[in-house]
């Protein structure tokens, strides 16, 4: 097996609407089969640069790599062909309103494979299970509480067995349990499936406990100011934003 | 008994009591999931005691895998054969331990309700209704006297603002509707009154059913697609996203923020666009009767201010304020009673267009019938 094996590239990203710049010049890799964290303070660009790498927002100079690919010089086919292969968490889960949760999951498969009814269901009951959804199948999103709703956005994100898994905020609105569960899941697949796993948090215990690479922004300079895993950065990193960050400190009072 | 059986990616071998189930090569994408049914088949003979796996020679694999083993699981389970799991990849062993054991029980339907009952629920459910949408009205025309004396917790701005998308925005729409119809009632009237000779009647019939009848009525549907529809839509969009619960909670009633507003900017304009649907009305009648009737101008003038009373117009402006009172009302009931999902807002909409359209129509002719009786 080769040493390092990317699953993804941002080569010198920037991203902007009209004359307000949001990240410059960012570059980083992703390792494959990696969880890697993009942390960073409120209102710092987090979400902006996994809609830029997903596919939703064209960023306005530099590229994204997959498996060598530039995503966003290819065409919308291209970038289609390319994204079936990504599996998307949204933060509001995203879920379409006028499918049941089991159909949510099942629309992917019937759209982009030609298995028969029969057997999506097993497939839509695997995914459902294992995040472990265990009833309100067949209600339409609107009757789902929020950590429900969560777990069948994530089924559905899995629905096609994605190369690479972002997941945005994932355990945004969840009990501390649920959260705890859901960081084990994202383990087990990333050690199951393979996957790798591109998650915007800034919760640290989950942080901490499961993501093995990272990036840290910052609104100031609109970019990467530390790589690294989030357990090494807090206790390495001498940057006092990433460090207030990481222990959770206020850096105007801290030196009072 | 040696049973021998074999797929792509899988082999079965074994006997009575023992099956292994060696997996081997990739078993990645759609096309490796197998078909369901046939893992259950590998285990479904009687005696069987345990089920065992071989994954040295397994490859890559993803869901297609899990899904095999799951049903062998439960198949196995409801044989009560041993399932032997050892010999899978720990990876999966995990993976497959967060599914639960026994099949997940399939949803409870309800039970089927008879026909009194459905009948009876139809009975309460619109009563409810009633209830609630006088319910509303009664706080509209509360709040609304009391914003009269200033006493309002709705914004002069948002008032402005609906008058001005319900009232100005709306102009050429009602024109073009109001001039062809004008246009098309002198047309036909002046074809079947020439076989009298009557055709200068046709000012007289253009004129009392255009100021009596097709404008408030062409107006009022007019309205309902346009701003009923509207409201529905709005209000339902703010129910999803929690607006009005921010209202709410803040102590402004939604009667008194959002619907007023709306409610009073159509009901102040459609008096205002009663009179301009009717002018325009007139006016395309006119033309087709001076162009193709012969009928003159200034003929056509008299005889109209001979024929059209002003009661006739007075009849027409207490019909508009009803109807705008009603569309406004009905867009707004309906669009805060609305569920959360998309898909309940357009439901809405199209709810609030419909009884709008409906409900204006027969609202027209319970004043038609009024009007009769009343020798107006």
């Amino acid at each position: 097996m080769e040493a390092v094996k990317l699953a993804l590239e941002v080569k010198s990203l920037c991203i902007g609407y009209g004359d307000h710049v949001v990240l410059q010049d960012l570059s980083f890799t992703v390792p494959a089969r990696s969880i890697f964290a993009i942390m960073g303070a409120s209102g710092c660009g987090k979400s902006t640069l996994l809609h830029a790498l997903i596919g939703l927002l064209r960023p306005s100079a530099g590229a994204v790599l997959f498996r060598d690919q530039d995503y966003w010089s290819l065409d919308d086919a291209g970038r289609g062909r390319i994204g079936r292969r990504f599996g998307v968490l949204f933060q509001q889960s995203a879920l379409w309103s006028t499918l049941t949760a089991a159909q949510n999951v099942a629309l992917p498969l019937q759209l982009f494979t030609r298995l028969d009814a029969t057997a999506i269901d097993a497939l839509v009951e695997l995914k459902l299970s294992l995040v472990g959804l265990t009833e309100g199948r067949t209600v339409l999103p609107a009757e789902l509480s929020g950590g429900m709703a969560k777990r069948v956005g994530l089924a559905r994100a899995i629905a096609l067995d994605p190369d690479i898994l972002f997941l945005d905020e994932p355990s945004a609105g969840l009990d501390p349990v649920a959260s705890e569960r859901l960081d084990q899941l994202i383990l087990q697949l990333r050690n199951g499936f393979g996957v790798t796993i591109v998650m915007v948090s800034h919760e640290l215990p989950s942080l901490y406990a499961i993501c093995d690479d990272g990036i840290f922004l910052d609104a100031a300079s609109h970019t990467a100011i530390a790589h690294g895993a989030p357990r090494q950065l807090r206790d390495g990193c001498t940057e006092p934003t990433v460090s207030a960050f990481m222990h959770r400190t206020d850096p105007v009072h801290a030196g009072a | 008994m040696a049973e021998l059986n074999t797929g792509r990616g899988w082999s079965a071998s074994g006997d009575a009591a023992g099956v292994t189930i060696s997996l081997e090569g990739d078993w990645t994408g759609p096309e490796a999931v197998v078909e369901p049914g046939i893992a259950t088949r590998l285990v479904d003979h009687d005696g069987l005691k345990t089920v065992a796996f071989d994954a040295a020679r397994l490859g890559r694999w993803d869901s297609a895998l899990l899904v095999f083993l799951l049903e062998l699981r439960r198949a196995s389970l409801r044989r009560h054969a041993a399932l032997d799991e050892g010999g899978l990849p720990e990876s999966a062993r995990q993976l497959l331990s967060l599914v639960p054991q026994a099949m997940p029980a399939a949803p409870a339907t309800p039970p089927r309700s008879g026909l009194l009952a459905s009948v009876g629920q139809v009975a309460v459910d619109a009563w409810t209704q009633c209830v609630a949408a006088t319910t509303l009205l009664g706080a509209v025309l509360l709040r609304g006297g009391a914003s009269l004396r200033g006493a309002t917790l709705m914004r002069r701005t948002d008032l402005l603002a609906f008058m001005q998308t319900a009232g100005l925005g709306a102009l050429p729409v009602i024109a073009l509707v109001n001039v062809l119809v004008g246009a098309i009632l002198s047309f036909m009237g002046a074809v079947q009154l020439r076989k009298f000779g009557a055709d200068i009647y046709v000012a007289d019939l253009v004129g009392i059913a255009v100021v009596r009848e097709m404008a408030p009525l062409m107006t009022a549907i007019v309205m309902c697609g346009r701003t009923g529809g509207a409201y529905a839509a709005e209000l339902a969009t703010m129910n999803g996203s929690e607006e009005t619960g921010a209202l709410v909670v803040l102590g402004v009633p939604t009667s008194e923020y959002l619907v007023l507003p709306r409610v009073a900017a159509l009901t102040l304009m459609m008096p205002l666009l009663y009179l301009y649907a009717a002018a325009l009305g007139i006016l395309g009648g006119a033309v087709v009767a001076v162009l193709t009737a012969d009928v003159p101008a200034v003929a056509f003038l008299d005889q109209l201010r001979a024929g059209v009373t002003s009661s006739e117009v007075l009849f027409g402006f207490v019909k508009c304020i009803t109807f705008g009172l009603f569309i406004g009302l009905c867009g707004c009931r309906i669009g805060l009673a609305a569920g959360r999902s998309s898909a309940d807002v357009g439901s809405a909409a199209t709810r609030a267009t419909v009884t709008g359209i409906v409900g204006v129509i027969a609202i027209d002719s319970v004043f038609a019938l009024c009007a009769h009786a009343l020798d107006f």
